[in-house]
């Protein structure tokens, strides 16, 4: 008798009897990635209260794989731009980018990095896409965490979303659609 | 304790070109060439014992002559007591005379100034760009300098 055959191993199977599962190498890959994001935090200005209570056991972003921060950009997988971005400071931060490791992401927190928010002058970037590409913009003067962790749910759906290419490096997103989360159950 | 504009006028009337008083708020306008022997004075008397340079600051009154006032906010910790200095200085020689040499608090106050108004501190040692970078033209609180303008060091003009 073949072994699919077996009634003994077909009950075995359909009763989960052991552990195992069938995925895609690419799912794999970015169901690890987007559960395990280190963090970089690029903290500037008043933004980083809030990042604080989000970053802190009430909000909990433990919960999404996302609490670890590293202050080092080359073990940083997720930069977190929070605050006002003067032109003076603008060079820093296309360097700590520029140093972090493929593959990276950038969330842009709150009004001051996604436009320049209530500064326009001589001093403020209007905007850090006009330095470096962002995945996830969080608007709010500051955002409410409970926005901050929805943008992280939005990056969590969009790296599932990513092609893996064999030679291992992430490539840029931007043609990926960002899509609506469904919220969760409870 | 003592009025600290009237022991001024008294001892060195021949430097204020002006004063006024309001609500406790005392003000005088000082000569610039007197400006740190006044301070000095102001300092060191028995009576004033202003320790503290608690702020510096410029202002621009565009179209007015002198254009430039420096403004110093002095404060005294032993007689709870403050004054207001203030120097105007003309539009095409903004220039006046540090005052690290009395308070080293004046050092990065006067490096703003000169970053924000242009204003020339004589003596200073180190006048540099405090806020700004060297590569940021002209000076962004003066009140003819373009709303608009920006020198982004990076990234595009925007
Ligand atoms: S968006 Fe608002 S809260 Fe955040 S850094 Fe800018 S001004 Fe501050």
């Amino acid at each position: 008798m073949k072994v699919e055959e077996n009634p003994h191993v077909i009950e075995f199977l359909r009763q989960g009897g052991d552990s195992f599962m069938t995925t895609k190498v690419e799912a794999v890959i970015n169901w690890s990635r987007k559960y395990s994001m280190f963090l970089y935090p690029f903290v500037t200005a008043c933004c980083g209260m809030e990042f604080m209570s989000v970053a802190g056991p009430r909000y909990d972003m433990d919960r999404f794989g996302c609490a670890l921060p590293r202050f080092s950009p080359r073990q940083a997988d997720l930069l977190f731009v929070v605050g006002t971005i003067t032109h003076r400071q603008a060079p820093v931060l296309k360097k700590v980018y520029d140093q972090m490791a493929e593959p990276k992401w950038v969330i842009a927190f709150g009004a001051c990095t996604c436009s320049g928010g209530p500064y326009n002058n001589y001093a403020t970037v209007q905007g850090i896409d006009t330095i470096i590409p962002v995945d996830v913009y969080i608007p709010g003067c500051p955002p409410r965490p409970e926005a901050v962790l929805d943008g992280l749910m939005k990056l969590q759906v969009r790296v599932q979303k990513e092609k893996v290419p064999a030679d291992g490096r992430h490539r840029e997103m931007h043609e990926l659609e960002l899509p609506v989360v469904e919220k969760p159950l409870a | 304790m003592a009025d600290p504009l009237a022991v001024l006028l008294a001892a060195r009337g021949d430097a204020v070109l002006e004063s006024h008083e309001r609500l406790g708020d005392a003000t005088a306008v000082v000569d610039p060439v007197e400006l740190v022997a006044v301070m000095r004075f102001l300092r060191d008397s028995d009576g004033l014992d202003f320790e503290m340079l608690t702020d510096l600051t410029g202002v621009d009154y565009l179209g007015r002559e002198p254009r430039f006032e420096v403004v110093y906010h002095l404060y005294s910790v032993k007689h709870n007591h403050r004054l207001r200095i203030v120097v105007r200085l003309p539009e095409d020689a903004p220039e006046v005379d540090s005052l690290v040499e009395v308070w080293p608090s004046a050092d990065w106050m006067e490096r703003e100034a000169w970053d924000m108004y242009g204003i020339r501190f004589r003596n200073h040692g180190d006048l540099r760009r405090l806020l700004l970078y060297e590569e940021f033209e002209g000076h962004p609180l003066r009140k003819d300098y373009p709303k608009e303008r920006r020198q982004p060091l990076i990234g595009p003009r925007n």
